[in-house]
């Protein structure tokens, strides 16, 4: 079955209540669980915020990425789905999308015909 | 065993050290500080549950980055003016000795005491205490105190406002100094706790009442804030909290008192409330609280409704009314008299009390009338005092449940 990459974006995290956060959590954790337990679930890891750049021949590096936190990468998920369209139905149910999130499904780019 | 983790008692005990290290004027960074910490730990452990160790966690979170902050801007800005935090060598031992457990704990009783300011009003404590000791977000408050989330942001804008002008959070030591503040501490836990228990928003709402009770817990455990009038509080909460579940049928709708499975009523709650009640004995003092906590455990000790002490709790009553006359009291006095002296004398009691204007909207004078009524057979004007009551009511529970009644006086 081929693979695909979840790409998690951005969340209004910071406008959340404790509660709200937690559930978030709890969502989450139930969320990844299942995809587990279908065995849909093959690697993947939440990111922290900051990090490095690197650019351009001269190799130069900076502090960041620092996009808007719409488009900042907060995780990401390597799963396995019969296609496309299946690997976009499952991740409707990702507990970020009820945030302001945002879910973007690449296909692990392959030879086979 | 741990407790389940709670992120909203766990930004409480956060906030209340950040507040106290960082100083309450800085409260505004110290929930930024909460927001990010939770924040963090959020995309930490999404993927796979928080660890067991989590409440440890993100009390060291909190910690560190307190340390941080303080080293970047201890230059720029004024923290907590008693705690030596200029020196690099007395930074971080100085943070993280206010970090410990029992030292959270006092930080709590500081911030539940600043909260209680003379100059900040009862609507404003409220939200307040909902927001820095229970965690609650203003889309929490505003439908916990049937508010909009508009006002509520108003009122703790201004609140925070007024917090933040003097120093340091106000220091719990010396029973002088708690005393001028206890009072209004205990009040506003009362409030807290009579919201959840029969506030109008909703007809129960055991969350507020769960945190009242915890919060008067904290104040009980501290041997200066444990008074005879703290205990007595929490043994009135302790009782009423018993019989919540058989408050509330499943579908949330109201039970009667006549009609509540009392095998449903916590009896590890009544028996502790019967300990408080006997331990607040020792004072010289009657508060408003023991008669309200001994009213409250008359109920407890029932066993119906018909076998119920009501002559003690007229008495109760005749005394709670000398010590705070208010209209509310008189009414709950009124019913009882019906209970005990029959329902002539029960009727006679509630119409003196027609003219009271704090009474005109509440729904509970005409439902209280309409069981008189009833039972002396006069079902015509009780369906009529049901109808009133209905047309009265806060919620659509209360709505529901005199509705029914005026149907059944009606048919019947």
């Amino acid at each position: 079955m081929p693979n695909f990459l979840y790409i998690f974006r951005g969340g209004a995290m910071g406008r959340l209540s404790p509660q709200e956060l937690q559930q978030q959590m709890q969502k989450w954790a139930a969320w990844v669980q299942q995809l587990r337990q279908d065995g849909h679930f093959k690697a993947g890891d939440p990111l922290e915020g900051g990090g490095k750049v690197v650019r351009g021949k001269k190799k130069a590096v900076t502090d960041g990425p620092y996009a808007e936190a719409k488009d900042l990468v907060g995780g990401y998920l390597l799963v396995e789905a019969r296609d496309l369209e299946h690997a976009t139905e499952l991740s409707r149910g990702c507990p970020g999308l009820e945030v302001e999130g945002t879910v973007e499904i690449r296909p692990i780019a392959s030879m086979s015909v | 065993m741990t407790p389940e983790l709670d992120f909203r008692r766990e930004s409480a005990r956060m906030l209340a050290a950040l507040a106290r290290v960082l100083g309450l004027h800085n409260l505004a960074l110290a929930e930024d500080v909460v927001q990010d910490v939770l924040c963090r730990a959020l995309q930490a452990w999404k993927y796979a549950g928080p660890p067991r160790d989590a409440s440890a966690w993100l009390v060291r979170a909190a910690q560190n980055r307190a340390i941080d902050l303080i080293r970047r801007e201890r230059t720029r800005r004024e923290f907590a003016p008693d705690l030596e935090l200029r020196s690099e060598y007395a930074l971080a031992p100085t943070v993280s000795a206010l970090f410990r457990e029992n030292e959270i704990e006092d930080d709590l009783l500081r911030m539940m005491f600043s909260v209680c300011a003379p100059n900040l009003p009862e609507p404003a404590q409220l939200a307040l205490v909902l927001k820095l000791l229970c965690g609650f977000g203003k889309r929490e408050i505003a439908a916990a105190l049937l508010s909009s989330e508009a006002a509520v942001e108003k009122l703790l804008a201004r609140g925070t406002q007024t917090l933040a002008k003097p120093g340091g959070l106000y220091e719990v030591a010396g029973r002088e100094q708690i005393g001028r503040r206890l009072e209004a501490v205990q009040h506003a836990l009362y409030l807290l706790f009579s919201e959840g228990y029969h506030g109008s928003a909703r007809p129960v709402q055991a969350g507020l009442c769960a945190e009242a009770l915890r919060l008067c817990g904290l104040l009980a455990q501290h041997p200066a804030c444990a008074t005879p009038r703290t205990l007595a509080l929490l043994s009135l909460m302790c009782f009423h909290a018993a019989r919540l579940a058989g408050r509330a049928a499943e579908d949330g709708s109201l039970v009667l008192l006549e009609e509540q499975d009392r095998s449903r009523w916590d009896g590890a709650l009544i028996r502790r409330g019967f300990e408080l009640l006997d331990r607040s004995a020792s004072g010289e003092e009657l508060s408003e609280y023991h008669l309200e906590a001994a009213i409250a455990s008359c109920h407890c000790a029932a066993p119906s409704v018909e076998r119920t002490d009501w002559a003690r709790i007229v008495e109760l009553y005749d005394l709670l009314l000398r010590l705070r006359p208010s209209p509310v009291v008189a009414l709950n006095r009124a019913i009882a008299i019906g209970e005990a002296r029959g329902a002539g004398e029960g009727l006679a009691a509630l119409d003196a009390l027609r003219q009271e204007p704090k009474l005109a909207a509440s729904p509970f004078h005409p439902a209280a009338e309409g069981r008189l009524f009833l039972k002396r057979g006069r079902a015509g004007e009780a369906a009529r005092s049901f109808a009133e009551a209905s047309r009265r009511a806060r919620n659509p529970a209360e709505a529901k449940l005199f509705a029914s009644l005026r149907d059944k006086a009606r048919g019947g």
